[in-house]
């Protein structure tokens, strides 16, 4: 008797012997998932079990081909990090399966010593295996969310505002690197094209340090407005910054730069041809 | 073969650029351009690039190309509407085009050689 045979012969045993043991086990998760969720999973799991276990050349464990419990595993894992368990619980849920199986190979073997001890093996390797699976598949979902999360941690970083009539901002917080700079660029430039904005303001005063990479992408930004056919200048540049970039040997060329927002913006305002006057002036 | 119709308007030129531009098409326009310049005096050129959606960095040495000539040509040149992907591809290309100007749109663009115009 092989491992897909005992399957095949002792599958609706092992299964009740699996949801008892997960009862069992998972008494710590009440609330999180429902008893007939765990039922229908290990329903589920074992009947692709059973195909996996067929796929065999040789009937050993080595040559299964687990490539069908994949689409499980990761509908299952998902549904495991968005519930926020840890490893260790999506694991249990694997490896609970063992104690039935080891019954049934037991039950089954009718006191061949070495037919129990092969299986035995057998049985341990399928179930290492399928829960290493599961594991990493739990892993790859949650390196997904976190990779999604730095996605938009990246959008939220860079906000375009509009201050005036033809002139955009954007202020950027935080340490430039080239792919935030690509988002940055990628941002503005679409902002710009649709709002037909003349003149856009990149301050960097939340920008702690810059060095050659920064001051290249900065120059890069304003090189591609510029072939737009809109305008950029640069704000916030503090000292240090100002000391930086020359001691660098940074050559801004063309590019526009203010000491501060104010002063950005009230040259964009002589540009695109606005007067700001005091109420005692305009009298 | 294809070719980029160039429009007249008064001693301006309009180039509007609605299919995609292979090197023997681009070639034929700079050929046309600077001889139409040539024939009517025209003291400026809008080149329209809205609907370019790719370019390679011999179409964006080609642009800055023209523009320089027409320049020589005593036409001054604006590339208008620069789509955002084609202005990041030809800045990673290094292609910068310095000493061309720029505008957003075409009315734009126009506003600006009528006032180089009136300022000369």
């Amino acid at each position: 008797m092989n491992l897909h045979e005992l399957f095949l012969t002792e599958k609706d045993a092992i299964r009740s012997g699996w949801v008892q043991e997960l009862q069992r086990v998972s008494g710590n998760l009440a609330g999180r998932v429902s008893q007939a969720d765990l039922m229908k999973r290990a329903d589920e799991m074992v009947g692709l079990l059973v195909q996996a276990l067929k796929s065999s050349a040789d009937n050993t464990v080595g040559t299964v081909d687990f490539t069908v419990l994949d689409r499980f595993f990761d509908t299952f894992a998902r549904d495991r990090v968005e519930q926020g368990f840890s490893s260790e619980e999506t694991a249990t849920f694997v490896f609970s399966l063992k104690r039935p199986l080891f019954d049934q190979i037991q039950a089954g073997s009718g006191g061949d010593a070495k037919a129990v001890a092969q299986l035995s093996w057998d049985a341990s390797e399928l179930v290492d295996r399928l829960g290493l699976r599961a594991v990493g598949a739990f892993q790859r979902m949650r390196e997904a969310v976190i990779e999604r999360q730095q996605h938009e941690l990246l959008e939220l970083s860079t906000p375009v505002v509009k201050l005036w009539k033809d002139v955009l901002a954007l202020p950027i917080i935080g340490t430039l690197d080239s792919n935030r700079t690509q988002i940055m660029m990628e941002t503005l430039l679409t902002r710009i094209a649709e709002t037909e904005a003349s003149i856009a303001i990149i301050d960097i005063t939340g920008v702690p340090t810059v060095d050659t990479l920064v001051a290249q992408h900065l120059i890069k930004t304003v090189t591609a407005i510029r072939l737009m056919g809109a305008d950029c200048i640069i704000s916030g540049v503090r000292p240090q910054i100002a000391q930086t970039i020359v001691h660098l040997g940074v050559d801004l060329g063309e590019v526009t730069t203010k000491a501060n927002l104010a002063d950005a913006l009230s040259l964009a305002l002589k540009r695109t041809g606005v007067r700001v006057l005091t109420a005692a002036e305009a009298t | 073969m294809e070719r980029i119709p160039i429009l007249r308007m008064g001693d301006l030129l309009l180039v509007t650029i609605q299919v995609d531009l292979h090197d023997q098409v681009a070639m034929q326009l700079q050929d046309d351009l600077t001889a139409q310049i040539e024939r009517i005096g025209a003291k400026g050129v809008v080149i329209d690039i809205s609907a370019l959606e790719m370019v390679d960095s011999f179409i964006g040495r080609l642009i800055a190309d023209t523009s320089s000539m027409a320049r020589v040509l005593d036409a001054e040149t604006v590339v208008v509407g620069m789509r955002p992907a084609v202005a990041i591809t030809l800045v990673e290309l290094g292609v910068a085009m310095p000493g061309v100007r720029t505008a957003l749109n075409v009315e734009k663009g126009m506003a600006m050689l009528i006032q180089s115009r009136r300022e000369d």
